[in-house]
């Protein structure tokens, strides 16, 4: 994992200061709260319906048991004991009270963690694959380079002040886990003739016009990925639109103008600043990719494992992913009990994952961006003890991928732009599917809801996908099938009006019965019989028109 | 909620009048006085000295004129809009060494920014107290990237 250094640790706290200097000023009426507005924004502070929300930044998604302990005792002193996983590998807090904002992010800061950048147009938190570092199928561990970029985006001069927000995710294998065609920019790292490189997407994006990204480059040198990220972000701030928030993504300059010629500007930028040396030395990648080196692996560790109990044998079968280190396994902790919140853990959730870290996973963990967590390196032989204790906090629900395991975002419970109620749809479809047995059957099924067209939610990512529209006055849900955010992704489409929130769990079950009457068998997933037999029989399971 | 995204209700407010009087600056070189023309106004009159550019303005088109220019002045109407960020960066990469200013509304939390993009002189609609303007560039001991200034990145440093 990275380590700050004293020049890291120096930034993070000359940024704690300068909060705390401007939190004062508004505190005593210096200043307006029109004024503090965009300052506390840079540091991921929102107005939310009822009080404060934080963002903190987890770069890439991954850290550390102490870190994580320090999200537990912030939950604990100054929220109310519990926090919440985002989509973007993140976690808010949803009850801060102003005043004590600063002594939060110093405390923080006393862990190597901030909110910078976790909202406002700039560049936020880089994303990557949860499984980084452990994947057997990745070319090389991702996050050095997430890293760099991190770095490199923080507080840069020329792009705080960009169009709109800028989100790029940055993964090192052909499974895509981090949605990187769905991001401004996606990253991924390639070998060719030896050497690394990234193939570059741009003008992937959700909100209310969803876009994958183009390739508009098919490799460029890891030594070069920075100037060439310059290039982008720079063609895009000069060229971005400014004049309709709603068009002000670079997804729509790049369709607006066309890949092709989008491309060629991004190419002549970057002939103008390669020659500028703003990218790093090769000295400063070896730093960085030591600090992920792989850890200390038991290479006596036996490969097999007692499956004696079943209900351990469901969660390994489900939960646990194989690591490309003989002996290890990686174990996917799902945040989505049935009936529970999408994403919550509370601060003793968060200590005990904390500690079974420690003991058993090389102080890793990671956060997905469907909301869940994972224990990337932990020994086969281990499993059992994690999941004994997993289980008895409520942490081993064996559900990942299926049709309970949703995405949802906070909806109107929390956020002001919602339209509707987004996480009790999530608890009512849970609560409909409890059945493991029948999930199972149902196979993977990744359900995703927004309660508003903002897509904070994925569901234009989702093979079944769930907006909250407001149909005068009430809140309503459109369902959307056939998305998905992975290596083969795609945009949901609309199959029809609307429903009301009993009426679209209805509906979610009738589109999933219709699915198992028609795949070709229990292994043609929900998402390829879609694709297979198109919209007809699931509209007409729906609306009762004839397929 | 129209609000989107909580974002600053400044946003859409009416460019400030911009006033000369309040000039903050970092050269050495006494500050160009004189007239300062549009850039469409510019190709007309490109014996002047002093240029202004717009937002939307291609800062690239005035390379070929850097020799006889004096002052370039980058105008902020609204301080959202960070497309002068660029035009700044680009004049400085081209090897522009005269005055480069930025006007309208520039605030203290930008000033940081806009030294590292190669500004040097401020033009604020509204003044800015030149001590904070210190404490603020004072601030940050590093930085992580190369822009137009000569500050080092901790790169550099980290390795000589
Ligand atoms: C609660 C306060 C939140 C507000 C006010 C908010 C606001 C927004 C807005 C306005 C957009 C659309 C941006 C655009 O298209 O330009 C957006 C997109 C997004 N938000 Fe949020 N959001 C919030 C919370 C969250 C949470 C909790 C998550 C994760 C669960 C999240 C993840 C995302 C993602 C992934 C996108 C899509 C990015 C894209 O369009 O490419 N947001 N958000
Ligand atoms: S999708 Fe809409 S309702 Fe949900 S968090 Fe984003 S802005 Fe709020």
């Amino acid at each position: 994992m990275y380590r700050y250094d004293g020049y890291d640790q120096a930034i993070v706290d000359a940024r704690v200061a300068e909060f705390r200097d401007q939190v004062q000023r508004r505190l005593a009426n210096e200043i307006t709260e029109d004024q503090f507005k965009p300052l506390r924004l840079m540091n991921g502070l929102y107005l939310q319906l009822h009080a404060y929300m934080l963002r903190v930044a987890v770069p890439y998604g991954t850290m550390s048991g102490t870190q994580l302990r320090m999200l537990a005792h912030i939950a604990r002193t100054y929220d109310r004991g519990y926090a919440h996983f985002t989509t973007r590998q993140n976690i808010q807090f949803n009850w801060i009270k102003l005043a004590e904002a600063p002594d939060l992010l110093a405390e923080l800061a006393t862990v190597e963690m901030h909110a910078i950048q976790t909202s406002g147009n700039c560049i936020r938190n880089i994303s990557s694959d949860q499984f980084a570092g452990a994947a057997a199928d990745e070319v090389a561990d991702p996050r050095p380079y997430a890293e760099l970029l991190r770095q490199w985006s923080s507080f840069h001069p020329e792009f705080s002040y960009l169009p709109r927000k800028f989100k790029i995710a940055v993964i090192a294998s052909d499974t895509d886990r981090a949605a990187i065609q769905l991001h401004d920019i996606g990253l991924q790292l390639v070998r060719r003739d030896g050497d690394l490189g990234f193939k570059v997407w741009v003008g992937g994006g959700m909100g209310r016009t969803p876009m994958l990204g183009h390739v508009i480059r098919d490799f460029i040198p890891v030594a070069k990925y920075l100037s060439y990220c310059e290039a982008i972000l720079r063609v895009y701030n000069r060229f971005g639109r400014r004049d309709n928030i709603y068009k002000a993504r670079i997804k729509i300059l790049v369709h607006e103008i066309g890949a092709a010629e989008f491309t060629r500007q991004v190419e002549a930028e970057w002939a103008e600043v390669e020659p500028l040396a703003l990218d790093a030395p090769a000295a400063e990648y070896a730093r960085i990719v030591t600090q992920f080196a792989e850890p200390p692996y038991d290479l006596a560790a036996s490969d097999s494992i007692d499956r004696s109990d079943p209900d351990f044998a469901v969660w390994l079968d489900q939960n646990v992913h194989r690591h490309k280190q003989p002996g290890y396994a990686i174990a996917t902790i799902s945040l989505k009990p049935i009936g529970g919140i999408p994403g919550d853990a509370s601060a003793g959730q968060m200590d005990l994952i904390a500690d079974l870290a420690e003991r058993y996973a090389f102080d890793e963990i990671r956060v997905t961006h469907s909301q869940n967590l994972v224990l990337a390196h932990v020994r086969k032989a281990d499993l059992y003890a994690v999941w004994t204790a997993l289980a008895a906090a409520g942490l081993a629900t064996p559900n990942l991928d299926l049709v309970t395991d949703i995405i949802a975002c906070p909806g109107l419970d929390y956020c002001a732009l919602a339209n509707a109620r987004s996480i009790p749809v999530a608890q009512r479809i849970a609560e409909r599917f409890t059945d493991l047995a029948r999930q199972h059957d149902i196979g993977e099924l990744k359900i995703k809801v927004s309660g508003c067209i903002n897509a904070c939610g994925h569901h234009h990512a989702g093979h079944i996908g769930i907006l909250g529209v407001d149909r005068k006055g009430e809140e309503a849900y459109q369902l959307s099938l056939g998305g998905s955010g992975a290596e083969d992704a795609s945009l949901a489409r609309i199959i029809g009006p609307g429903f009301s929130e009993a009426g679209v769990v209805d509906a979610v079950e009738k589109v999933i019965e219709t699915y198992r009457a028609v795949r070709t068998g229990p292994a043609e997933r929900f998402l390829d019989t879609y694709r297979r037999v198109g919209e007809a029989p699931f509209k007409a399971a729906v609306y009762g028109v004839p397929a | 909620m129209t609000d989107v995204q909580d974002q600053s209700p400044v946003a859409d407010a009416p460019p400030p009048p911009e006033t000369v009087a309040n000039i903050v600056s970092f050269r050495d070189a006494p500050l160009y006085d004189g007239p300062v023309v549009p850039l469409a106004g510019f190709g007309a009159a490109s014996n002047a000295a002093a240029v202004r550019l717009d937002p939307g303005d291609d800062a690239r088109g005035l390379i070929p004129h850097l020799g006889g220019l004096r002052l370039i002045e980058v105008s902020f109407p609204k301080y959202r809009d960070g497309r002068g960020y660029s035009s700044a960066r680009i004049l400085r990469e081209a090897g522009y060494t005269g005055e480069l200013r930025a006007a309208g509304d520039v605030l203290i939390d930008q000033i940081v920014f806009m030294r590292r993009v190669g500004f040097d002189s401020f033009a604020p609609a509204k003044p800015l107290d030149r001590a904070c303007v210190d404490a603020a560039l004072a601030r940050f001991p590093f930085v992580y990237q190369r822009a137009a200034d000569d500050k080092r990145p901790v790169w550099a440093l980290r390795h000589g």
